[in-house]
């Protein structure tokens, strides 16, 4: 079956004073419907700017060099920006961000704040609606639709467990405290009925009791559901509990991708390696990586984490290597995968 | 302090900055010089009735008065009465204004409320207005034109130091040094007034406009310096009379009074461009959390 | 675990005022209410609890940032909560403060240098040779190298900031030292690096640290024993591979289940953690803890239960 979404040789760049920032180099990823990834990485690694290129909102210092971003089988890249915005984003792909506290506006109430969504992106939105030729602002929302639009928005209220929906309708955004806005995020993102859910560390801000709640309700939502989701993790925890697959990103490139069993239970990259390493272990031991996170304006050549590697040897900076299959879904981008032959 | 060249450098950058710079320049070369570069500078005390009214030209670069004596000259040394005025009354505004809103800012006891309190009544009077009651009742002289400025500006740099001095507060650095032990004192002479500095001297340089432009006023009602004090508010006074016929009159102290306050406001704005803290952090901004 | 405690806090509590929106107070925030707790030199105690259980806000009354509402804070011996201002600076020689960002407390117009000169400036009267000789030797220490004395705080990286942050509460060559959310928003290999640097100036500098932290497994790794936070109040205090292993009160075993772990079983198939924390601006009479705890009756609404000795650790339940 094909992907849901396939993200093949991705190459990003960003114009800043210091020179032109590499963000991304030729990335590639799939998400299959249904399915759960986990994107894994550190700070700079570019897992940000790969969801904000899948969803196009690139800021206007950013260039794609290459690649294609297919999406049930069409390539955003290459489609009509409008067409885009009005059919892709914010309906067959919804977002999720990291900062519960900043995303609602402070002025209007959620119940506004929601039906000025469903107006533009219910899933029961006629074509031809859409294609109207008056201003944002006067197009009509027949009343029969906002009803069932209404009735849609109660549900999913109901289903991320907010409770008292009717209520919250009413409530302004700084009534309600981080966990319910991180679920009226979830909900926000699943009116739509949309195929694809890119969740940017959604949990990462939320004291850990919060969290297990949120991680729970949003893996059951998208379950029953058959919603994908691309879930950016800084925590590689927090991937182990919810992802059916889990993809490591380091300073713009994928190292190692696999089922979360045989990502956890055998890690192949040294990356990979490490960073389970790094984790503060219960017996007081801590292992650190030694070097830094290279500067992505002027970074190592070939495989970028090479100068960090103990494995590392002359052809890894030469160029850098290629997907190779490890039996099953497990892939790794490396030389010198650790414990195969 | 590399960085204060680095300021100066994009100061020359902005024009309408460097206009200003140069128009104060002139200005205060006026003043320094005036008696080099006046034609006429015995004309500052003495009478030439003979010659009164005389249109501009020949010996008489900008005309005569109805006293018969230079109008340049007289505008020369106008130009140090009115320097004098402003540098006093902004200096002696910014010593008591910045004191008082750096301890109000600083502490948040009945202490701050107070000082507020007291700075906010003498801004809610207009600041002509008093300055003119208080010129009224001491009588019109230089002292008294300069007392009444300071009175009524040091408020607005109280208010201004007591905003930046809250907002400060709240950053970790003042919080920091405080529990390393430093004493208020020292916190605030070191660490607060240094960051406050630069909305201070924007301030300063749009208040001597400012001060500049009231003490003309003054001098036109007449609660300045008495005659024969070339005080320029008190020339164009003088001159009204005389209007429309002798334009020379009146037209040679109000552009420099014109001039005089763009030149300062005009600064002003410049510095404000290159000393906006948004500008400087940006341009300040660190490396990325790279390693421990 | 030999000798006196280091620091000793008894029945601490620091409230806020709530004001409406005309200023007039109706009510309090009890962020820290009725808080006991003992450092030993040399030890390191972890201080673990979710946002709004006034870990931070104990941390920087002990530190003397908030005057104490009420209780006593003894250190070494001597109460320092009630002294007057000028005698409460010059604690700051053996009692030091650690913001989650080190670096944010550099003034970012001074040279390094002179930011690192200051706490010998108000603290000693060293001359400026001696005090330069200082500050070289602890730049050494933290790893930095001399040239970086004449740069700008915003010159640096955000992790040699870090290290100058730390150097400069070091040169007081403080006793204890309270770091508060030391690792909160780091990488995990940034942390790693963090970590290894504060158990190394542990052993240079003889250090004492109060670790304050959200993140459980981090604290599970540094401290020797750990205390939890609740609403203002501690819930359980044990030594840390007890509590780990065998938590007591019901909120931290809540509080444990949720954290994920890898190799684990998995957090979300858990069915009881729900609810939400109490708002702190009002709290449950009683336990505090009881609108969220599976054990709750009535006993728990009508009374508080003490702090007490129980299986090897002290623990503030009606049943543990």
């Amino acid at each position: 079956m094909p992907d849901l979404l396939s993200v093949t040789d991705l190459s990003v760049e960003f114009a800043t004073d210091r020179g032109v920032a590499r963000v991304l180099d030729r990335i590639s990823l799939s998400v299959a419907a249904g399915e759960v990834v986990g994107l894994v990485g550190e700070s700079g690694c570019g897992k940000t700017t790969l969801g904000r290129t899948i969803l196009g909102i690139l800021p206007g210092s950013a260039r794609i060099r290459s690649g294609a971003v297919r999406f049930k089988g069409r390539d955003l890249l290459e489609l009509d920006p409008v067409a885009v915005n009005d059919e892709v984003r914010g309906r067959a792909i919804t977002f999720i961000p990291q900062d519960p506290w900043s995303s609602l506006s402070p002025l209007f109430t959620v119940g506004t704040q929601i039906m000025e969504l469903m107006k533009w992106k219910s899933p029961r939105r006629d074509e031809r609606w859409s294609r109207e030729r008056w201003p944002a602002l006067v197009r009509r929302y027949a009343r029969d639709r906002r009803r069932a639009d209404l009735d849609a928005v109660l549900d999913v209220l109901r289903a991320v467990q907010m409770p008292e929906p009717e209520r919250a309708l009413r409530r302004l955004p700084h009534e309600f405290s981080g966990g319910q806005r991180q679920r009226l995020m979830i909900a926000m993102a699943l009116l739509p009925s949309p195929d694809l859910i890119i969740a940017d560390e959604p949990t990462t801000a939320l004291d850990v009791t919060i969290q297990a709640q949120i991680l729970r309700l949003l893996r059951d939502l998208v379950k029953g559901r058959r919603v994908s989701v691309l879930f950016t993790t800084h925590d590689l925890a927090t991937a182990y509990e919810i992802c059916d697959r889990v993809v490591v990103m380091y300073a713009g490139q994928e190292m190692e991708s696999a089922p979360t069993d045989a990502f956890f239970g055998g890690p192949a990259h040294p990356y990979t390696r490490k960073l389970l390493e790094s984790l503060p272990s219960p017996d007081g031991d801590i292992r650190d990586i030694p070097g830094e996170v290279p500067s992505l304006i002027e970074p190592p050549p070939g495989c970028r984490f090479h100068p960090r590697c103990d494995y590392a040897t002359a052809e890894c900076g030469a160029g850098r290597p290629e997907a190779r299959a490890l039996g099953g879904e497990h892939r790794v981008r490396c030389y010198h995968p650790v414990g195969v032959a | 302090m590399t960085s204060a060249l680095y300021l100066l450098a994009r100061l020359g950058r902005d024009r309408s900055a460097l206009i200003g710079l140069a128009l104060i320049l002139v200005v205060i070369v006026a003043a320094v010089l005036a008696p080099v570069l006046a034609s006429h500078p015995g004309d500052v005390f003495e009478i030439h009735p003979a010659k009164r009214l005389q249109p501009p030209g020949g010996e008489h670069l900008l005309g005569t008065d109805r006293m018969g004596s230079d109008i340049y000259s007289r505008l020369l040394f106008g130009a140090r009465i009115t320097i004098v005025i402003g540098i006093i009354a902004v200096g002696a505004s910014v010593v008591i204004g910045v004191p008082v809103g750096l301890v109000a800012g600083y502490y948040h006891t009945w202490v701050s409320d107070l000082l507020m309190r007291v700075s906010d009544i003498f801004l809610a009077v207009p600041q002509v207005v008093l300055a003119i009651a208080i010129a009224q009742t001491l009588g019109p002289s230089l002292p008294n034109v300069i007392l009444a400025l300071s009175v009524t500006y040091w408020p607005w740099f109280a208010r201004l130091v007591y905003a930046e001095t809250r907002s400060l507060g709240k950053e970790v650095f003042i919080e920091s040094t405080a529990a390393l032990g430093a004493s208020p004192f020292r916190v605030i002479a070191l660490h607060v007034l240094p960051n406050v500095a630069s909305p201070i001297i924007v301030r300063a340089s749009i208040g001597m406009g400012f001060t500049i432009l009231t003490a003309a006023a003054l001098g036109f009602l007449g609660l300045g310096p008495p005659p024969p004090t070339p005080e320029w508010g008190r020339t164009i006074a003088e001159s009204r009379e005389f209007l429309p016929d002798a334009w020379w009159y009146a037209l040679a102290p109000g552009l420099a009074i014109f001039l005089t306050v763009m030149g300062f406001n005009l600064l002003g704005d410049g510095l404000r461009d290159i000393l906006d803290p948004r500008i400087r952090r940006a341009a300040a901004a660190s490396a990325p959390d790279a390693d421990a | 675990m030999s000798g006196a405690p280091l620091l000793e806090v008894v029945d601490l509590a620091r409230h806020f005022p709530i004001r409406n929106a005309v200023g007039r107070r109706t009510g309090w925030l009890r962020a820290v209410d009725g808080v006991s707790l003992v450092v030993w030199p040399r030890e390191t105690l972890g201080l673990v609890g979710e946002s709004g259980c006034g870990k931070s806000t104990l941390g920087k009354t002990v530190m003397g940032i908030y005057p104490p509402t009420a209780g006593e804070i003894r250190f070494g011996g001597r109460e320092i909560g009630r002294l007057p201002r000028r005698e409460r600076r010059s604690v700051a020689r053996d009692l030091q403060y650690v913001y989650q960002d080190p670096g944010a407390s550099l003034d970012p117009r001074w040279k390094i240098g002179r930011s690192l000169h200051e706490p010998l400036q108000i603290h000693t009267t060293l001359s400026r040779s001696e005090r330069q000789a200082e500050v070289e030797a602890i730049l050494r220490m933290v790893g930095l190298p001399d040239a970086h004395l004449d740069l700008y705080p915003h010159e640096l990286s955000g992790g040699q900031q870090r290290r100058v942050g730390l150097a400069r509460i070091l040169m007081l060559r403080p006793e204890l030292v309270i770091l508060d959310e030391p690792t909160s928003g780091l990488d995990v290999s940034v942390q790693a690096s963090v970590l290894k640097l504060f158990r190394r100036l542990q052993e240079t500098f003889a250090l004492t640290y109060l670790f304050i932290s959200h993140d459980l497994a981090v604290v599970r790794a540094m401290c020797r024993r750990v205390a939890v936070m609740y609403l203002g109040k501690i819930v359980e205090v044990a030594d840390a591979a007890a509590l780990f292993e065998d938590p007591r009160h019901p909120y931290t075993r809540i509080l444990l289940a949720a954290v994920p772990r890898i190799g684990g079983p998995r957090v979300t198939a858990d069915v009881a953690l729900d609810g939400e924390p109490p708002n702190p601006r009002d709290v449950p009479t009683g336990c505090r803890f009881r609108t969220r705890c599976p054990l709750a009756e009535a006993r728990c609404a009508a009374e508080e239960p003490a702090l007490r000795a129980a299986a090897g650790r002290l623990v503030a339940c009606h049943f543990a």
